[in-house]
């Protein structure tokens, strides 16, 4: 009879190797942070895009000159499949940096249920400093207790670009385009698609991903509605008549063969796939050499002066982690890298807009030297963030399938699919 | 070969102190065998089952009746046990029965293609004399070739202005394969069995070598053509193989995940080619419900074990 020695044997590898495996994971089980006033060194991850490692890298060198003691060490955030899959996997590990300069607000609920960040508020006039620097718009980074996980950093709102040289071949006033309200956007991409110039007048990406519709829907529902969120005081607000009217026009768009319903791998944009695009001031550098380019703030159904027209912020900010040993130094170093001179810096080197108040009054000059950037800083006054509350991927999800289903693919009434999208995110909202 | 053998001690004449060693000589032998080195050769292997496979899929199970998400070290966190509400949540969400219903679809596609295919292709390539090793490379490099890479190719081939829809004409379908409710989850089930293709047709091939020629010579004696000794002959002799094949196509083809997310935009149009393992991707990691997403998985597993075993009892024969 073997079978009592070798189940003993297999009994004795397994408890050897679950030992090592459980000795392995005990390794990599990090501690907690330090208090409110320790110092001392920090690490910072920067996004790897290459103008704001320019900026990272002259901000960090500039305080390690001053602070001797209280060193920063900057990295790019490491590769992943999104920003937000490696942080959240960084607070899990407990080994999140310090300060990470690319926190996406989407993201914030759902690294504050994790307890990966630091209320930033609780430090010493904390509040103040964020308000007195963002004005009303700070109130939209608020949690539903009024506290502060990350802190309002750049945005990128979102304006239409357009191809002169197309409008023109077109037949179109390339100076003066015809875009202000849906009527005049549709007829313009009629003429578009119609004289050949482009195989689309627009083409927002038509993918499934939950962000997606920070690029087409909701733009233009901030837009129509003069600044409202996809959810206030709790409750989905999309499903309103101004909802309505935002869906039917991309519907139109899709239905008529003006916008494709599949992806392009490249840039449309450059490639001359598609006259116009919905993009940040990012777009300005990007296509300065490519496209002979123009732009205007999204469409109304009534065309709402450009002076009053709200768009989606595309917002990136900073959050303080609480896995940092030196907090007390990692809130001065945000202090110092959104101080009014780093401010102008980041405008400078990247073309990003601080989420700064009155911010053409502020850095005059540099919209003077850099008029490409003027429309953006004005329009920077006039963003609609993310709704800060529970479960905010999955409320987005929810209604990215909606909007994919019957606006996108024209598969049943597009009321009724607006309708059980707000009941489905009410309840994740109220789901804490 | 050599053999090593030890005169036993003489009855009695042991010292005590050597009869406590060889006591714990014997322990130890009964523990770890008589080939201590073999469990050490074997620990690695096992670590890593351990701890990428067997730990993991019990932390699934343990989680899926949990009330779960993933939290900062030292973070004080109530989890809960829920019992059940996680499937019931899941069995209960219409995205989710319809990602089992498109990855029924694109096992009911891949899997008989995938068989079939491989031993048709292998057993011409056995056959072959002429440009066998550029043919066997040939099938085997979609299969080494990153997802990510072939997908461009496919967007390329099946997109409404592509190769494929030039070709047809008229006869292609609008709208075009991938954004097409009906055609996207079979477009995704030819892509993965022609990219999986090559590794199958080496499992084939390797079987073939085991078929004795004898038995071919012997129906061609009985007057057997080559349709029929392929039939009476191949098909039984690869019957191992082919139990290996289906077994390994259905569980790679339960983790359908790269092909929804790349080629139809994050498992669309409309969610027609949504898998579970994309939604476990979606709820776990994006949307930070890792409960809910375990018991997506232990749902999977389930239904990827019964499937398993249907085939070993259809096809094992008497291997089974």
């Amino acid at each position: 009879m073997y079978t009592t020695p070798t189940i003993r044997r297999a009994l004795a590898a397994t408890a050897a190797s679950a030992a090592v495996v459980l000795a392995l994971g005990a390794c990599s089980s990090g501690g907690g942070g330090g208090g409110a006033d320790s110092r001392g060194d920090i690490t910072i991850w920067l996004s790897n895009n290459e103008t704001e490692i320019a900026w990272g890298t002259q901000m960090f060198e500039a305080w390690n000159a001053e602070n001797p003691d209280e060193q920063i060490t900057s990295q790019e955030i490491p590769a992943g499949s999104s920003s937000e899959e490696v942080i959240g996997a960084a607070i899990t590990a407990g080994n999140a940096p310090c300060l990470i300069f690319n926190t996406a607000p989407v993201a914030v609920p759902q690294f504050e249920k994790q307890g990966g960040l630091v209320d930033l508020s609780s430090f010493e006039g904390g509040e103040q400093y964020i308000e007195d620097r963002t004005g009303d718009a700070a109130e939209q980074y608020q949690n539903a207790d009024g506290e502060y996980f990350q802190m309002p950093w750049k945005s990128n709102p979102v304006m239409i670009f357009y191809n002169k040289d197309m409008f023109t071949a077109a037949g179109l006033d390339a100076e003066n385009p015809s875009l202000a309200t849906y009527d005049e956007f549709l007829a313009t991409a009629r003429t578009l698609v119609a004289s050949g110039v482009a195989p689309n007048a627009i083409l927002p990406a038509p993918t499934s991903e939950f962000f997606q519709s920070w690029f087409d829907f909701s733009p233009l529902y901030a837009a129509e509605t003069g600044g409202d969120q996809l959810v206030e005081d709790g409750e989905a607000t999309f499903n309103d008549e101004d909802g309505l009217a935002v869906a039917e026009f991309w519907a139109t768009l899709y239905d008529e063969g003006l916008s494709g319903k599949e992806t392009y791998q490249g840039d449309s944009f450059a490639d001359g796939e598609a006259a116009m695009s919905i993009v940040g001031p990012w777009a300005v550098s990007v296509y300065q050499d490519a496209v002979n380019w123009g732009a205007v703030p999204v469409p109304t159904s009534e065309g709402t002066p450009a002076a009053e027209t709200y768009t989606f912020s595309d917002a990136k900010n900073v959050g303080l982690f609480s896995a940092c040993e030196n907090q007390g130094t990692a809130w001065d170093v945000l202090k110092f890298a959104t101080s009014e001179e780093q401010d102008g810096q980041l405008l400078e080197l990247t073309g990003q807009m601080p989420l700064r108040d009155d911010l053409t009054t502020v850095y005059p000059e540099y919209f003077a030297a850099n008029p490409a950037y003027e429309q953006f800083g004005d329009q920077a006054a006039r963003t609609v963030e993310v709704p800060n509350v529970a479960n905010s991927v999955a409320v987005w999800q929810a209604f990215r399938d909606a909007y994919s289903k019957s606006v996108i693919f024209g598969e049943g009434d597009i009321q009724t699919s607006l309708d059980d999208a707000a009941a489905e995110i009410d309840a994740l909202v109220a789901d804490e | 070969m050599s053999l090593v053998t030890k005169a036993p001690p003489a009855a009695g004449s042991a010292p005590a102190g050597a009869r406590g060693g060889h006591q714990k000589g014997d322990r130890r032998r009964r523990a770890l065998g008589k080939n201590p080195i073999g469990l050490l050769l074997s620990a690695p292997y096992l670590i890593f089952v351990l701890a990428v496979f067997a730990w993991p899929l019990v932390f699934a199970v343990w989680m899926s009746f949990h009330e779960y998400f993933f939290a900062a070290p030292g973070a004080q966190v109530d989890r809960p046990f829920v019992g059940f509400d996680n499937f019931r949540e899941v069995l209960g969400d219409p995205d989710v029965i319809r990602s089992f219903g498109n990855v029924g679809i694109f096992l009911i596609i891949n899997v008989p293609l995938t068989v079939v295919l491989s031993l048709v292709l292998a057993s011409a390539l056995n056959k072959a004399v002429r440009f066998r090793t550029f043919l066997r490379v040939g099938y085997f490099v979609p299969y080494i070739t990153a997802s990510v890479a072939v997908v461009g190719v496919w967007l390329f081939l099946f997109s409404g202005a592509g190769l494929v829809n030039q070709i047809l004409g008229p006869l292609a379908p609008e709208p075009s394969w991938l954004i097409n409710s009906q055609w996207a989850m079979p477009t995704i089930a030819l892509f993965v069995t022609w990219k999986q293709l090559g590794f199958f047709i080496l499992l084939y091939l390797a079987a073939l070598q085991n078929v004795s020629q004898e038995l071919y010579e012997a129906a061609a004696t009985d007057g057997a053509g080559k349709v029929q000794s392929f039939f009476s002959v191949t098909i039984p002799g690869v019957r191992p193989a082919t139990v290996l094949v289906l077994l390994l196509s259905t569980v790679t083809g339960a983790n359908l995940f790269t092909e929804p997310y790349l080629l139809t935009g994050g498992g669309g149009p409309n969610g027609a080619s949504t898998s579970p393992v994309l939604l476990m991707y979606q709820r776990g990691i994006e949307q930070g419900s890792p409960d809910v997403a375990a018991a997506i998985g232990v749902l999977l597993v389930i239904g990827v074990l019964i499937i398993a075993f249907i085939q070993r009892q259809v096809a094992g024969g008497d291997e089974s």
